[in-house]
């Protein structure tokens, strides 16, 4: 129990599913986030394509509400551009949720490069600035003494590299292999359940949501590439990008392969594996029927080699609004538990 | 489990079948027996070297029984091929010389293809097959799939290989 409540104020960059996510978990949770941690996280500026809303003050449920929705009349737009808010707007922390570009790694890398230079902690979701510039933003982060955090970059909401970091400090890390997409897996445990060709499962992932429209960052393995990349830097100390990564993706996998991984014991998975030799892969791999890496549906797996606790392995949620926004949260609290 | 062991018997008639038949009582399968009369040991003994398949927990009553008789147990080799592993392959594996591709493996001299199963799906498709690939050693066992990856690399064949 806290008794001296400190604020914080935040931006959200971004404000699709998980900056809406973000709003939604703040709200849900601001009480318990008070009473245990001593914080009232406030949003004072929300900036997306439909529009900006800032209030130094906190904004109201009903201007959120009128930038989620799309709907002017409910809140009134400030006129400012998304750097303006991150520069200008007095604030602690800039969530920055945009979409996850790994060809510039833009809009995003603008945003965290100026948070940052404005003395404001960063908290992100976007893959695309990590994997480009890992070294750089963390170069920028200690110059100016501020937190660069990215939890929900993997595996959303199960949590890989604060448990390194901090759970299992002083383990040397040996190795790091695991699920890091959910659409891959969901499409293989579908090919392996029902003996379906991998264009029909594609279809099928596509109506219910599990895959976008455009399938290939997923489905090629790019997306579990920038995954790794972002392990490799924060966690073995590496300055790679995904020009580094070997990758084969899971489209060219047949029911008939599937078949015969199971009689021999195995199922095919999308792997992704870096480990302190300077392995960085991405592939399908055959995977032992009881090893701790079968996990079905869209979840995320890994497991953490490491020279003192043994393997570790942890399986969660690795997509939708609410896990990365969990994420998030705990990234913003941690920043301030550190201090 | 495959077994070579190297046996010494004396010089008397007999002693062969003295030797081989704990073999047949324990339910061993005898593969080959090479009796060498012409290289006696420097104590007069006859050395022989048979390879049978047995049930790897009932070799060390095996062995009880031919001290017993009077054989000399000189060496025990268990299955050559010690380490084995599946891979899958995805493409037109029989069609780019399915032939070439496991003598990449079998020409080695210490591993060998000893399983193969394919599905093929339709002329024009590609097929799947899994392969087991055993060595003599782990190292060894490694070589074998880089020079599978290589070869099947070359022919534009996907490799799925164990974690």
């Amino acid at each position: 129990m806290k008794t001296s409540i400190k604020t914080v104020r935040i931006s959200v960059i971004g404000f699709g599913n998980v900056g809406g996510g973000v709003a939604e978990v703040i709200k849900r949770k601001r009480e318990e986030i008070a009473r245990k941690y001593g914080l009232n996280i406030k949003i004072v500026g929300i900036a997306d394509l439909k529009g900006v809303v800032v209030d130094e003050n906190g904004l109201s449920e009903e201007a959120i509400m009128g930038l989620h929705t799309g709907d002017k009349k409910r809140g009134k737009m400030a006129d400012m551009t998304t750097v303006g808010v991150i520069k200008e707007i007095e604030h602690e922390v800039m969530v920055e949720a945009t979409p996850t570009n790994v060809e510039d790694g833009e809009p995003g890398l603008t945003h965290i490069i100026t948070a940052l230079e404005s003395g404001r902690h960063v908290v992100t979701s976007n893959k695309g600035p990590l994997a480009l510039e890992y070294k750089r933003l963390m170069e920028l982060a200690a110059k100016r003494e501020k937190e660069l955090r990215f939890e929900a970059t993997v595996g959303g909401a199960m949590p890989i590299i604060s448990l390194v970091r901090e759970n299992l400090a002083g383990n040397g890390i040996l190795s790091i292999t695991g699920i890091l997409n959910g659409t891959c897996n969901y499409i293989l445990t579908r090919m392996a359940e029902e003996g379906l060709p991998y264009e029909h499962v594609l279809k099928e992932a596509q109506e219910i949501g599990i895959a976008e429209a455009d399938p290939s960052k997923d489905v090629e393995g790019i997306d579990t590439a920038v995954k790794l990349v972002i392990l490799a830097n924060s966690i073995f100390g590496r300055n790679a990008t995904c020009k580094d990564v070997e990758v084969t993706g899971i489209t060219e996998i047949t029911p008939d392969a599937l078949q015969l991984a199971d009689d021999a014991g195995y199922v095919i998975k999308l792997i992704g594996e870096v480990d302190r030799e300077g392995c960085l892969k991405v592939a399908p791999r055959l995977v032992p029927q009881e090893d701790p890496l079968n996990v079905g549906g869209t979840m995320n797996v890994a497991t953490i080699k490491t020279d003192l606790a043994g393997d570790i392995t942890v399986i969660g949620k690795g997509a939708g609004p609410i896990e990365a926004a969990s994420a998030i949260l705990s990234d913003i609290i941690s920043i301030y538990r550190c201090r | 489990m495959k077994v070579s062991m190297d046996i010494e018997l004396q010089d008397i008639p007999g002693q062969l079948v003295l030797a081989l038949e704990p073999v047949s009582d324990f339910g061993g399968n005898i593969l080959s027996v090479l009796h060498q009369r012409d290289k006696k040991t420097p104590s007069g003994r006859i050395p022989v070297q048979l390879v049978f398949e047995m049930e790897e927990k009932k070799l060390d009553r095996l062995v009880e029984r031919l001290k017993d008789r009077g054989v000399k147990v000189v060496r025990i080799g268990k299955e050559r091929l010690k380490e084995s592993m599946v891979v899958l392959l995805i493409g037109h594996i029989v069609h780019s010389d399915v032939r070439d591709t496991i003598d990449s493996i079998d020409s080695t001299g210490f591993a060998e293809v000893v399983g193969l199963s394919v599905s093929m799906p339709g002329v024009d498709k590609k097929s799947s097959a899994s392969v087991t690939l055993s060595a003599i050693g782990k190292k060894e066992l490694e070589e074998a799939l880089h020079i599978l990856e290589r070869t099947v690399n070359k022919k534009g064949i996907m490799i799925i290989t164990p974690i």
